[in-house]
């Protein structure tokens, strides 16, 4: 069934997409709860984080399992300047290139490392990264967290209330998609995905394995930065607690639900996770049971996620497109002569 | 005719098992140049030397007039070396064209910020890859296939597949390892007849193989290893005739 919807997804994309686009921006007139609204907000946030994650260990085979240690260098790094008065609009971008920079610190000792080094490496960082948060009291408050984060402006309004946040995470949301696909259409994303595939091959196609497993550390990260900040005045408050190996696993988990190595996986992911966590909310802690069974289930009946298909469906898509279009020009030059 | 790609004296130890000793070897321009040699002779380890997939003990690589021993696999590919693996290294879960996109990876000036908002040089390294690409499989016969996961090919396929993607490097020379491993007398005859094809368009290849009628036939020169010990080199006729190329594959010959 998940296939079908992918090809009538396929088949029709871009009616698909502004269709899609046209409900998420009416969707804040349709919902007056602000607390369902800001649960979609929180959809939305993952959406930016696992997106980020899913291009490191999705789209270059690294494995990333400390992705909240980036989070929350975007979120620090917005709340802290944002005190210094900084410009919130400005500051998202900033968060990102900040996480960006210590993301390439973390790439630099680990390129030769793979699989569970790499994660070993990541989760240490992590939680490194929690604990100075939580200990260097001057910088980031320590355990009070920082508090009375500004939001930014917008159309003339402190957009506070869920309903106006929601636009700014979506425009985020947006351009996270849209970079992250234009890239992974490109020489760039070929790259990565041939470092996933067989790195031995890929050097020997000349490809800077180096190079281009920093370049895929730098942009998952701006991302997962950018998804901290926009999270810091959202809440208003943040504290090293937010960002737990808890919240990392929590972010891998959406990736892996949703199917890594897509571009809507990480979207799905985030939807499927987050409504579970929000329907089960009253059972507490067991609702994490059901999150068990969640991904038990996904690794036996689907492992490669509720929207992968086991291999890169995008590039193959476009290759068909443009196969055809080429054909038929071949075809008409031989015509012609 | 010059001296393409030259290995001086190359040793390759695995801890106490000298897999390489004291190589020599000379490949000239345009020539298909074979290894042959009983299993285990060394052949898959020095092939790996000489594209910096492993690091040699002792010895030099010199290509070009360059010496290129210590480089790393990736530079190496980039002056000019293409490979193709003994097992078959492909893509598995990309299309039979994205494996010979990423061939096109050293051809391709796009960066990131490129890609972000398309400029003129991306849109060309996107039209470049995308025609060569399929013209390139046009002349393997893999353009039905365009569009295949590469996992999902028959074997014979997966390695025109990898010598596609290979050529898209645009390679002074190519190093086939073992490319008529699992083909059927019909492929090999057309994989043969491609190589020479190759080799009239201007490109240098070594073959290591093991089909002999294969070997004899396609390479201008061979160059024979048993115990990672070079035991004879010269044209086809000289391996035939060689008695220590006999013995190494037949055994020593007794007279009762």
């Amino acid at each position: 069934m998940i296939d079908r919807i992918k090809k009538l997804y396929t088949d029709n994309k871009t009616i698909f997409l502004i269709a899609g686009l046209a409900a998420m921006i009416a969707l804040p007139f349709l919902i007056v709860k602000g607390s369902v609204m800001s649960i979609i907000v929180k959809i939305l946030f993952y959406v930016i984080l696992a997106s980020s994650l899913n291009i490191i260990n999705g789209y270059s085979g690294q494995f990333n399992i400390g992705h909240a240690g980036f989070v929350l260098i975007g979120a620090y790094t917005l709340a802290i300047l944002a005190n210094f008065g900084w410009p919130i609009w400005v500051l998202y971008i900033v968060a990102g290139i900040v996480t960006a920079i210590i993301g390439f610190l973390v790439a630099l000792p680990t390129l030769r490392l793979r699989g569970i080094y790499l994660a070993l490496v990541t989760l240490g960082f992590s939680e490194i990264m929690r604990l100075v948060a939580l200990n260097w009291t001057a910088l980031t408050g320590g355990p009070m967290g920082i508090k009375g984060i500004p939001s930014p402006w917008f159309f003339g309004l402190r957009s506070t209330a869920p309903h106006n946040y929601y636009y700014i995470v979506l425009f985020f949301v947006v351009i996270c998609l849209f970079t992250s696909y234009r890239v992974i259409n490109s020489k760039v994303g070929r790259a990565w995905m041939s470092i996933r595939e067989d790195d031995h091959a890929a050097m020997s196609l000349g490809v800077d394995i180096r190079k281009y497993k920093s370049i895929n550390f730098m942009f998952g990260a701006f991302w997962a930065g950018v998804g901290g900040a926009l999270m810091a005045p959202f809440y208003k408050f943040i504290d090293s607690s937010m960002f737990t190996l808890d919240e990392g696993f929590n972010i891998l988990s959406m990736v892996i639900i949703g199917g890594q190595g897509t571009l809507v996986g990480p979207v799905v992911g985030s939807v499927v996770v987050n409504l579970t966590t929000e329907i089960f909310r009253f059972a507490d802690e067991a609702r994490l049971l059901v999150y068990a069974v969640l991904i038990i289930s996904m690794m036996w009946l689907r492992p490669q996620g509720l929207a992968g298909t086991s291999k890169s469906v995008i590039a193959n898509r476009s290759i068909r497109k443009s196969k055809q279009v080429l054909l038929s020009k071949l075809s008409g030059k031989k015509e012609v002569k | 005719m010059g001296v393409l790609l030259e290995s001086k004296n190359i040793s390759k130890y695995y801890g106490g098992i000298k897999a390489v000793q004291n190589v020599d070897m000379t490949v000239g321009e345009g020539e298909i140049f074979g290894i042959i040699g009983p299993n285990g002779a060394g052949k898959t380890s020095f092939f790996n030397v000489c594209t910096g997939n492993l690091q040699p003990n002792g010895g030099e690589i010199w290509f070009d007039g360059q010496k290129i021993t210590g480089l790393q696999p990736a530079q190496i590919a980039r002056r000019g070396i293409a490979r193709t693996f003994q097992n078959i290294q492909l893509f598995n879960f990309m299309t039979v064209l994205e494996n010979v996109k990423i061939g096109f990876h050293i051809h391709e000036k796009t960066n990131i910020f490129d890609a972000l908002i398309h400029t003129k040089r991306y849109r060309e390294d996107e039209r470049m890859t995308q025609e060569r690409g399929l013209k390139l499989l046009e002349n393997l016969g893999l353009s039905e296939n365009a569009d295949t996961l590469a996992g999902n090919l028959a074997y014979g396929m997966q390695r025109r597949v990898e010598i596609a993607r290979a050529l898209a490097l645009e390679p002074k020379i190519l190093l086939l390892d073992e490319p008529a491993a699992g083909m059927n007398p019909i492929e090999t005859r057309n994989l043969s007849d491609f190589i020479k094809t190759l080799r009239d368009k201007g490109h240098t290849i070594i073959v290591i193989e093991h089909d002999m009628k294969f070997v004899m036939n396609l390479c201008d020169r061979i160059m024979v290893l048993n115990f990672g010990r070079k035991i004879c080199e010269g044209v086809p006729e000289v391996i035939k005739s060689d008695k220590e190329v006999n013995e190494a594959y037949f055994g020593k010959s007794t007279t009762f």
